[in-house]
């Protein structure tokens, strides 16, 4: 099993700002099925302090749906009291990206996602957004809510001598039932289709020609 | 220092090319590979981790190896550390068969297997078909021989995916307490003070491709052991060192391997099409009476039908596209009907093992051995490997296991593993491998005077036979340059349903590598690719290549030069064996990349 991309760098940044000496502890949690716990002990090898894995599902093809994590999250927020959250944009099985803005809702905490950049400060935090126009800067106070988008940072390989570290750091295993939160799925798939094949363009001649056609289409 | 192996390789292409070895020195002095050792970057001081046993690959056999000590340990009260590395991301990753896995040697190892619901054996093989396909639409059922077929008492041959196998038995090796690494490539071997072999280092990540370490280098580990199994597959390349390092196959008298080029699709069918248990074998089109040529249909679990055609890599004919031919294989009726309807789900290649008896190395070395398609156990005319790969393992897992543990064996330095070659020879392995030496070598006769040939072998000779027939020539010498081969047979366009271009079906392999690093395909005489490979043999490396990663592509000036798609590779090894002048060596990239194959 490998990390979510986004998360694997949300990882990162937090053990960057670990080293930094902004951050003191790193917990990784990761809601699923059993296996996710390799995922768990791959963060660990890569800097993070303590896991914990909730098993939400016995098959990996069920979906576990961005709500249900967010509440997950919320009853782990309130035992484990972070200065901060870090996480990835979005999953890139359901590809929701929905999870962080949810639990911050939850929470009553700001949030700022798509982080390209991250600056902490005492109790705030200035962040970078990637958004489409551009990069817009925000300032959050802490504790909040970050999603992390591509360009935040490249996360490093761990090592072998750290993975096996990390066997020994320790792993809670809970379920979703411990936390309260209902896993079952609200969302129901109505239909899923191929996207429609790619049409075979045609070519003009000339510009004329080009003009003339779009204007046909109705386009200019 | 210039290590022995390629001190002999270069002499080899120098002789080969009629120079002189102090020509070969100096030109070895200016090889790419030479430069390439002396530019490597500064590193920190690598950690080192001990074992007493290192395996490196996951397969079949490597795994084997594993569970046996482990189980002896369990048995016997004692601890053997094992340690496995994989260069796959995951276990199974890089793991592509047929696969009807004849489960001998299973039985041996995990004898509760079948009470095991984790299992994915599953599939009894139960219908065997023989075809000879005349031409491009017609075939010619055969009688499956009796060695064959899959049906008989004593017979419990399963259709399985050999990489679904491989992580279950990953799974339940560390069960047993063995580690295993995956996304660590071994890189290189290490050698003790007396040039005994300790260990092997695995690659660093984060070298950029001019070689300078980026901002997230992390090197390698040193991993030391007392006993290394080398368990690479096929044409492994710290196997192929450590053979050249040892004069393995000197020491053996072994001939030199010969192989052959696997392409494989996994495909989901309409359920009307899909009966599993189903085996059908190929010969005949599109193979020329004389390339050794065949594909395989195994109707696998859950709607799957694996697919492939086999071509032995000793064809001489440098127009043969090899991806091609896998396509015109998969356009006759008699194989399209499996498939029609359906969607390809993944596709793959990997060499193979053919030369048998002959070509086995001396097994062992000072430190270590050599276990499964590493050193060539795969039985020619049965199409089968996995049974004699994994009793490889076992074997050497019990030769390490008592050398290890023995009354008054010391608590350090190399291992004596020379009882495992022993044990081998006294068991089944060596009695399967004998009877059918002669079988793949008689084809080289033509495909009727090898049938001929096979037949007698099956039903009457046995094996008994007081000759040896030999392969002669390497593979890459077999290859016969333009002006001496027959018209470049003409191959038609796919049709997307069930033909693809290359760049679909590399997609469909998952392959992938981080771009921004060294090239893993060491290509020494650059300059001769454009001299000799281009002009002589038409670039046969664009051919044979079942990824495209070779390719010629004309620079402002006109002239072709040969770039290396090595982002592409599916680590087949094909032109590590096939290159004419000998002048691709293929390494490790860094660990965790390369193909992903799921149910391979």
């Amino acid at each position: 099993m490998s990390m979510n991309p986004f998360d694997e760098i949300a990882v990162e940044e937090a053990i960057r700002l670990k080293e930094k000496g902004v951050a003191t502890e790193i917990v990784v949690v990761s809601v699923g099925v059993k296996q996710a716990a390799e995922t768990i002990r791959t963060a660990l090898a890569m800097g993070a302090d303590r896991g914990i894995l909730v098993v939400a599902a016995d098959d990996v093809h069920q979906d576990i749906e961005p709500l249900a994590v967010a509440k997950i999250l919320k009853a782990i927020v309130a035992e484990e009291q972070p200065g901060l959250v870090l996480m990835g944009k979005q999953a890139i099985d359901n590809d929701m990206n929905a999870t962080g803005q949810m639990l911050a809702a939850l929470l009553g905490w700001a949030q700022a996602t798509q982080a390209g950049a991250i600056e902490v400060a005492g109790d705030k935090a200035s962040v970078t957004r990637e958004i489409d126009g551009g990069l817009q800067v925000i300032e959050v106070t802490l504790p909040a809510i970050v999603t992390a988008d591509l360009r935040l940072n490249e996360p490093r390989y761990a090592s072998l001598p750290n993975i096996m570290k990390a066997k020994k750091k320790e792993l809670v295993e809970k379920t979703a039932g411990d936390y309260g939160v209902d896993v079952s799925p609200r969302l129901t798939v109505v239909k899923t289709a191929e996207p429609e094949g790619r049409k075979a363009g045609v070519k003009v001649a000339s510009v004329d020609e080009l003009v003339s056609k779009l204007k046909a289409a109705g386009v200019i | 220092m210039i290590p022995a192996w390629l001190a002999s390789r270069t002499a080899v292409a120098a002789r080969s090319k009629g120079l002189p070895a102090l020509t070969a020195w100096r030109l070895l002095r200016t090889s790419a590979w030479a430069s390439a050792d002396a530019s490597a970057p500064p590193q920190p001081s690598r950690e080192q981790m001990n074992y007493d046993v290192l395996v490196v690959g996951a397969g079949p056999a490597g795994l084997s190896a594993a569970i046996r000590i482990k189980t002896q340990c369990q048995s016997a009260g004692k601890d053997v550390s094992v340690c496995v590395i994989e260069k796959g991301a995951e276990v199974g990753s890089h793991t592509l068969s047929g696969n009807v896995l004849e489960t001998r040697a299973l039985d041996e190892l995990l004898p509760g297997w079948k009470e095991d619901a984790d299992c994915p054996i599953k599939v009894l093989a139960s219908r065997d078909s023989t075809l000879l396909l005349g031409g491009p639409s017609w075939s010619l059922r055969l009688p499956t021989p009796p060695s064959m077929s899959n049906r008989g008492k004593n017979k419990s041959n399963y259709v399985v995916s050999l990489s679904e196998v491989t992580r279950w038995m990953a799974r339940r090796a560390e069960a047993l307490g063995v580690e295993i690494y995956p996304g660590f490539a071994a890189k290189k071997v290490l050698y003790g003070w007396d040039g005994h072999v300790e260990g092997v280092a695995t690659n660093d990540f984060g070298i950029s491709r001019d070689g300078r370490p980026k901002p997230n280098f992390a090197p390698g580990v040193d991993l030391r052991a007392r006993v290394t199994l080398l368990a690479e597959g096929c044409r492994g390349s710290l196997s192929e060192e450590v053979m050249s390092r040892f004069g393995l196959r000197q020491a053996a008298r072994a001939e030199p391997q010969t192989y052959a080029l696997g392409i494989k699709e996994v495909w989901q069918v309409p359920e009307s099409q899909h009966k599993p248990g189903t085996v059908v074998h190929t010969i005949g089109f599109p193979a020329s009476y004389d390339t050794y040529g065949g594909g395989f249909i195994y109707h696998m679990s859950d709607r799957r039908v694996a697919l492939g055609y086999v071509i032995g890599l000793d064809y001489s004919n440098p127009h043969i596209n090899t991806f091609q031919e896998f396509q015109r294989w998969k356009s006759h009726p008699a194989v399209r009907s499996h498939i029609d309807g359906g969607t390809c789900l993944q596709y793959g290649a990997r060499t193979l093992n053919e030369g048998g008896l002959q070509s086995i190395p001396r097994l062992s070395f000072p430190g270590g051995a050599l276990v499964g398609c590493s050193a060539g156990f795969l039985n020619v005319p049965k199409i089968k490997g996995t049974h004699t790969a994994m009793m490889s393992g076992l074997a050497a897992g019990e030769a390490a296991f008592r050398a290890l543990t023995a009354d008054k064996a010391p608590d350090k330095g190399p291992v004596d593993m020379s009882n495992y070659e022993e044990a081998l020879k006294r068991s089944w392995l060596w009695d399967e491998l004998t009877a059918v030496r002669n079988v793949r070598p008689a084809f080289r006769w033509g495909l009727l005077p090898g049938l001929i040939y096979a037949a007698l072998s099956e039903y009457l000779l046995r094996g008994r036979e007081p000759w040896t027939l030999t392969h002669g020539r390497p593979d890459r010498e077999r290859l016969r340059p333009l002006a001496e081969a027959p018209p470049a047979p003409a191959y038609p366009k796919p049709d997307g349903a069930i033909t693809f271009d290359l760049p679909t079906s590399i997609y469909r392999s998952g392959t992938n590598h981080e771009h921004d690093q060294p090239s893993h395909l060491l290509v020494s005489n650059p300059g001769e690719f454009e001299r000799s490979n281009l002009p002589h043999y038409g670039g046969p490396e664009t051919k044979y290549c079942p990824a495209g990663v070779y390719e010629y592509r004309t620079d402002e000036y006109g002239r072709s030069k040969l770039h290396v798609n090595a982002q592409n590779c599916l680590h087949c090894k094909a032109c590590d064996i096939k290159d004419p002048g000998a002048n691709i060596r293929w390494t490790v990239p860094e660990g965790g990349q390369g193909p992903s194959y799921t149910a391979m």
